[in-house]
């Protein structure tokens, strides 16, 4: 049972962090001082119109963006200028990256996609597509396992990159625009793995602009013009 | 190392577009086939032309008589005169830098009637008187029996040395010439040697139809009195030739009055010098072919580099995600150095066995068909310049994929992501 005299531990913090991008002579503000808590465990969605900087801001969690100002704590490590090194090593160890094109290798069937994160763990590899055969049969994909992405469906590509991000046990979820690029019927059996997966207690970004998908989670944040306006609870 | 996925990542980009590669590896392989061919065909040349000069000590010196052109001590210009034996007292006496000296006369031959009878069969044959030295400057290949010693010098015996063509025109092909006696202008010496040259094609066949017979014996024999015909002459080691060469002509002049500026009454040959000529030469076809083979090289070299820019700039979403998963910048680094390092050293290898192969081929039809090239022999290449170049190979390999691989991660890995 949960205990709620606990105060739920944070798993990340931004505070005031700005960003612009340089192009040429002109600059671009794009966030203009983010401050962000969310839970261990949490579930929220991030919406927003498109250049308000929520992409942005899902890089800069993702560390795969720097931030020119601000502090970004992800379970409590602090995130800064890391070298590139570092910041494989805590993509690797402690993020999950599901998009909106799926962005499976195309070279490599689902197993050996699935298996990836843990190639770079340098775990053997009878060892890791054992485990990645292990994740394909939850998302219900065993049977695919020696396909390549161009002879899988949408939904099916999806539940291969869920798998894949699952897969290095890591302790927050990315999504950007998860059913973007799905039908109604499969972007709503997307969700529901997703949920499945938060209940297992990770924490789960989304980022989207389709309201039903926002409302199934938690907490819906709405960031205007580099800024948060809105915080929603669902 | 050996790691599949590696591989598979290696094999994907390879194949992706099979003729970019295949041309891309030709040219490092045409690179390195022309290096092997060129290198290889100068090994050949220098094998031939260095044949030649046999076994032959490269520190020698021969020097012989001419007519004199100064008038000197009272005698006129266009005298001829002799070495004799005295000088060979002397130079031993007062040019101690000397290994080897052995005065040379020749009795005839070249170019003359028969001279030598055997039974029915006759022939000409060179008649040379020599010293058992001769055989150290210009060994000579022993198929049988021994070359002049001391003792055959000593007694004047009337033995003698044969070359292979020799035996051929005199001598049956089952019977034995060791022992036997020949005639040589009229009187009969005993067989005591047989030899081959060790030069190679037109050169070899005027040696082996050599005779060699103690140098005292053909001056008393045929009357030579105590005249030298010329002096082949080694240095000592870390003495160079010209050094003995000098000294020995001066002193020969004082002793036959011969102006000391008199260029031409003294004949001499160094052979250091046309022998440091020759490995001037080569040493100068081997750094053009280095050069140009190098420069080929380099152009396949930069081909595999340029490809790899494109593959890399191909890939760059790819590699966005690995990145995204956790790959490292080395991982991606060596990756793509990999990919450059295989192609290059799978095509260079190619370009290795095949230009070496085609040298044994030249090599093959060059035996085979039995023709004695002198200029030419066993064309092919050291197996240490084969290791050098397949090391150069991977070094380049790894370099030409330099450039790209820290192309490919110099980008963020969310610009790389966002790539179309």
């Amino acid at each position: 049972m949960v205990n709620f005299d606990l105060k739920i531990q944070v798993m990340i913090k931004i505070k005031q962090v700005h960003k612009s991008y340089i192009t040429g002579q002109n600059s671009l503000h794009v966030l203009k001082g983010i401050d962000l808590e969310v839970g261990a465990g949490e579930m929220i969605s991030i919406m927003g119109a498109s250049g308000s900087g929520k992409s942005t801001l899902l890089n800069i969690l993702g560390i795969l963006d720097n931030y020119d100002s601000g502090e970004y704590l992800l379970d409590g490590i602090k995130i800064n200028r890391l070298s590139e090194r570092k910041a494989a090593q805590l993509r690797n160890k402690m993020l999950g990256f599901v998009f909106q094109s799926f962005n499976l290798v195309s070279f490599k069937n689902a197993m050996e996609n699935v298996a990836l994160p843990l190639y770079y763990q340098n775990v053997p590899r009878k060892k890791r597509n054992l485990i990645a055969m292990e994740y394909l049969e939850r998302m219900g994909l065993k049977d695919w396992a020696h396909h390549l992405p161009n002879e899988l469906s949408g939904g099916q590509k999806q539940r291969v990159a869920i798998a894949r991000a699952l897969i290095g046990k890591p302790k927050v979820i990315l999504a950007d625009e998860p059913t973007g690029a799905l039908d109604s019927t499969t972007s709503l059996e997307v969700m529901d793995i997703l949920q499945e997966v938060n209940s297992t207690g990770i924490t789960l970004i989304i980022v989207t602009h389709e309201h039903d998908i926002a409302l199934r989670t938690q907490k819906t944040i709405r960031i205007t013009d580099g800024n948060i306006t809105e915080i929603i609870k669902n | 190392m050996f790691d599949l996925d590696r591989w598979q990542e290696i094999y994907h980009v390879l194949s992706k577009n099979k003729l970019r590669t295949f041309l891309t590896a030709f040219g490092v392989f045409w690179g390195i086939f022309m290096l092997v061919i060129m290198l290889g065909s100068g090994n050949g040349l220098e094998r031939g032309v260095t044949q030649n000069f046999g076994d032959m000590a490269t520190n020698s010196v021969f020097i012989w008589t001419q007519q004199t052109t100064i008038p000197y001590k009272g005698f006129s210009r266009g005298r001829s005169y002799n070495f004799d034996n005295e000088d060979v007292i002397a130079i031993q006496h007062s040019v101690p830098e000397i290994k080897y000296l052995a005065p040379r006369i020749q009795a005839g031959g070249f170019m003359q009637t028969n001279n030598v009878i055997r039974g029915l069969k006759s022939g000409v044959f060179n008649i040379m008187g020599d010293y058992p030295a001769f055989n150290k400057i210009d060994p000579l290949n022993f198929v049988q029996g021994r070359f002049i010693n001391d003792l055959d010098i000593k007694d004047k015996r009337k033995v003698a040395v044969i070359g292979s063509r020799v035996v051929d025109f005199l001598f049956k092909k089952d019977e034995k010439p060791i022992n036997q006696y020949i005639q040589i202008q009229g009187v009969y010496f005993q067989v005591i040697g047989i030899f081959t040259s060790k030069r190679t094609g037109e050169q070899a066949n005027q040696e082996n139809q050599n005779i060699y017979i103690p140098f005292t014996t053909l001056q008393q024999t045929y009357n030579y009195g105590n005249a030298v015909g010329f002096f082949s002459i080694t240095s000592k080691d870390n003495i160079p030739v010209s050094v003995v060469e000098e000294k020995t002509i001066r002193l020969l002049k004082k002793r036959h009055s011969v102006a000391p500026s008199d260029e031409a009454a003294v004949g001499h040959f160094n052979l250091k010098k046309e022998y440091d000529q020759m490995k001037g030469l080569f040493f100068g076809i081997q750094l053009l072919v280095w050069i140009v083979g190098t420069g080929t090289l380099l152009a396949g070299v930069i081909g595999v580099s340029n490809i790899m820019l494109v593959v890399v700039r191909e890939r760059t979403k790819e590699i966005g995600i690995q990145r995204a998963l956790g790959a490292t910048p080395w991982k991606v680094i060596s990756q793509i150095m990999m990919e450059s390092v295989v192609l290059t050293t799978f095509a260079g290898y190619f370009g290795l066995v095949i230009g070496v192969g085609l040298l044994e081929l030249i090599n093959f039809l060059l035996e085979s068909s039995g023709s004695n090239t002198e200029m030419f022999v066993h064309p092919g290449i050291d197996f240490s310049v084969a290791v050098t170049a397949l090391t150069i190979l991977v070094f380049c390999g790894a370099l030409a994929g330099m450039i790209p691989a820290r192309r490919a991660v110099s980008v963020k890995p969310i610009d790389a992501l966002r790539y179309e």
